[in-house]
């Protein structure tokens, strides 16, 4: 009842015509970002945070959840019409949408990804409404340790169990938390890695390292593997309304997509590999038209991930707005807004500001409604900007990316940082480091940090006090297992 | 196309990377010390965390170097594509021409020079077209977004001429 009358007042926040506007904005920009591969919301987000000096913490935050749902939406649309993935998240839609669109059914698979965008994306937010307030319980207990082995533990799951392989996902990890300890020390006043540069003494600013990875990083290495240009875009044929016996085909995975997406999404693990892939093997195997998969694209195997993308893409917001705690990228790029306007986002928000939390989350719903109504009807809007020539987006991308950095501090000095980021994040590319690791790091490294020197004040440096609490001591080993796990697991079965 | 047979000795580009995040390991390790630490924060001081930080960068370098030592890591699907080195000269050559750019001639001609560079780089074979199209999108990008944002870019000769 409590979290009803919460979420009464959310809709009083997120109702008003300035945040409507905010709302509609960030849902335009997120699906157009989502269309367009090489940019995603993690880069928007980024290049958006100078907005935080501007507007309000609750606009800034609604257009910021509603460009992140939007990309959900919007990269559906890229990976079934052009079969290029827009987001990393919607890599698997890519398999049976694209399939799809070439034996004329694009329309219904554009209809079933969006409309199990929408029910994925209305039922992870429900649980967000309803999950929220019993993480929020749960924290309230939790003293410096336990959030020092909590974010241990998400280190673990986001750098060394998602991705290819642990010791790349860990080195990048920890290559981010190295950059996020450059610059004074908040507690003592002690300069660090600053190699007597004047301009790192405030650190360095996430949006150079965001925008250097993501931006400069993609840009080289899309030129750099000889870009031909001819990627072709399917016409959009066919009805966009789906058939009575699409909308039966449909429905039932578009549920068990929600059902794996959230959880896997609230867990302080994150990412939305694991759940689209779940869900793409799951419809196959109960699917009654097994023939279809890999040949004519069957649309259990749109609608299932692309359902499974948007409710873990919700459920990523639980930890990240009841722990402060990011379990990717665009998250972490939010919990830096959310520092640049002096709030810390953890359980005492729900508290201290419930107008802020709960407008954000009621703009969620609505964000939904406006996705739905944006990439349904108006999807052959989208198709267009698909058309724009490469050359220009990319140039275009790096245009932008210089806004967003020389306008920090206006220094070339940042300009030459972020190119040199670009490079690294070239590299990574083409060695297979991830990207997201960096971005947490250097994020969530001091704080984490901040948590570790706390625990230690209060037990006078006592490093035990990590395991003699039985819930720190739980925390940590599941972090222990979750990176020795799957080693130990290779070589027993050998 | 298929992948050139992966090398049964080292694969060189994944030991330079190996090497090189040592390096980045013994930088970190060496600055950690010359963070100054008060006695007063003797048991949780600002060194510890940069410490262990550099630790765990050299075990991970270490893990690396062995990896690539062994054959390297790089996927066959990236392994098969060779690297344009043109087109990455020409996206280097526009990122390189704005930076030296900005400050002397402002936000908009230095993004006209790098939009024509790196389209060049990407394969546009229009410099005409794509310069104009720079011209109005700089234009754009510099009077609406960063205006909207509040942000300052520099502004140059363009920028004043119209007002900015």
């Amino acid at each position: 009842m409590e979290t009803l009358a919460a979420l009464g007042t959310g809709f009083s926040v997120a109702l008003s015509p300035e945040n409507l506007l905010w709302c509609l904005l960030g849902t335009t920009l997120g699906t157009a970002i989502g269309v367009l591969p090489g940019l995603g919301p993690a880069l928007t987000i980024a290049l958006l945070l100078p907005i935080t000096f501007q507007v309000p913490a609750t606009a800034a935050f609604i257009l910021f959840a509603g460009i992140y749902y939007g990309a959900m939406y919007g990269g559906s649309t890229t990976s079934i019409l052009l079969n290029t993935p827009g987001e990393s998240a919607t890599i698997v839609t890519a398999l049976e949408g694209n399939k799809m669109a070439r034996s004329g059914r694009a329309g219904a698979a554009l209809a079933t990804a969006a409309i199990g965008s929408f029910v994925a994306g209305t039922v992870g937010t429900l649980g967000i409404t309803f999950l929220a307030p019993v993480v929020v319980d749960f924290a309230l207990k939790f003293g410096p340790a336990e959030y020092f082995s909590l974010m241990v533990l998400a280190f673990v799951t986001v750098s060394a169990v998602l991705g290819s392989s642990a010791v790349r996902g860990l080195a990048a990890l920890f290559f981010g938390i190295w950059l996020g300890l450059i610059g004074i020390d908040l507690q003592t006043g002690q300069a660090r890695f600053t190699f007597g540069l004047d301009e790192l003494l405030d650190g360095i600013n996430v949006i150079v390292v965001a925008v250097g990875l993501f931006a400069v990083g993609e840009t080289f290495y899309v030129a750099a593997r000889r870009y031909s240009g001819n990627d072709e875009i399917v016409p959009l044929r066919g009805s966009l309304y789906m058939t009575r016996e699409e909308w039966s085909r449909s429905w039932k995975p578009w549920l068990r997509g929600s059902a794996i997406g959230f959880p896997i999404g609230a867990m302080p693990a994150g990412g939305s590999e694991v759940p689209t892939f779940l869900s793409y093997y799951t419809e196959k195997k109960l699917s009654k038209h097994k023939e279809e998969f890999g040949t004519t694209g069957a649309i259990e195997g749109v609608a299932g991930p692309e359902a499974a993308n948007n409710a873990s893409a919700a459920g990523v917001l639980v930890p990240m707005l009841t722990l402060g705690l990011p379990t990717g990228a665009t998250a972490a790029i939010m919990l830096s807004a959310f520092q640049s306007y002096g709030i810390n986002p953890g359980p005492m928000l729900f508290q201290s500001q419930p107008q802020l939390v709960w407008g954000l989350i009621a703009s969620l719903y609505i964000a939904n409604i406006m996705l739905l109504v944006l990439n349904l009807p108006l999807v052959g809007l989208w198709v267009k900007i698909l058309r724009i020539p490469p050359p220009l987006l990319y140039a275009g991308i790096l245009v932008f990316a210089t806004i967003g950095t020389y306008g920090i501090s206006n220094s070339p000095v940042d300009l030459v940082l972020l190119y040199a980021i670009g490079i690294i994040g070239f590299l990574m590319r083409r060695y297979d480091f991830p990207a997201a690791p960096v971005i947490i790091g250097m994020i969530l490294g001091p704080l984490a940090e901040q948590e570790f020197r706390r625990a230690m004040t209060i037990s006078n440096g006592d490093w035990t006090v990590l395991v003699s609490q039985p819930l720190s001591a739980t925390l940590l080993a599941l972090a222990a297992l979750a990176l020795l796990g799957p080693m130990i697991w290779r070589v027993a079965r050998k | 196309m298929t992948a050139p047979p992966r090398p049964a000795g080292p694969a060189w580009p994944e030991t330079l990377i190996g090497l090189g995040l040592l390096g980045v390991a013994a930088v970190v390790w060496w600055q950690s010390g010359a963070i100054a630490a008060s006695p007063m924060y003797a048991k949780v001081g600002p060194r510890i965390f940069p410490y262990m930080t550099a630790i765990g960068l050299a075990v991970l370098a270490l893990a690396l170097l062995v990896a690539g030592l062994r054959g390297g890591w790089q996927p066959d699907e990236e392994r098969e594509v060779p690297v344009d080195w043109r087109a990455v000269v020409f996206v280097g050559a526009g990122l390189l021409a704005n930076v030296l750019l900005i400050v002397p001639a402002g936000f908009t001609l230095a993004s006209v020079v790098m939009l024509v560079l790196v389209a060049h780089g990407f394969g546009s074979r229009r410099p005409v077209r794509d310069a104009a199209i720079a011209l109005a999108f700089a234009l754009a990008a510099y009077f609406g977004f960063a205006k909207a944002l509040g942000v300052n870019i520099g502004a140059g000769v363009i920028e004043k001429l119209l007002g900015g």
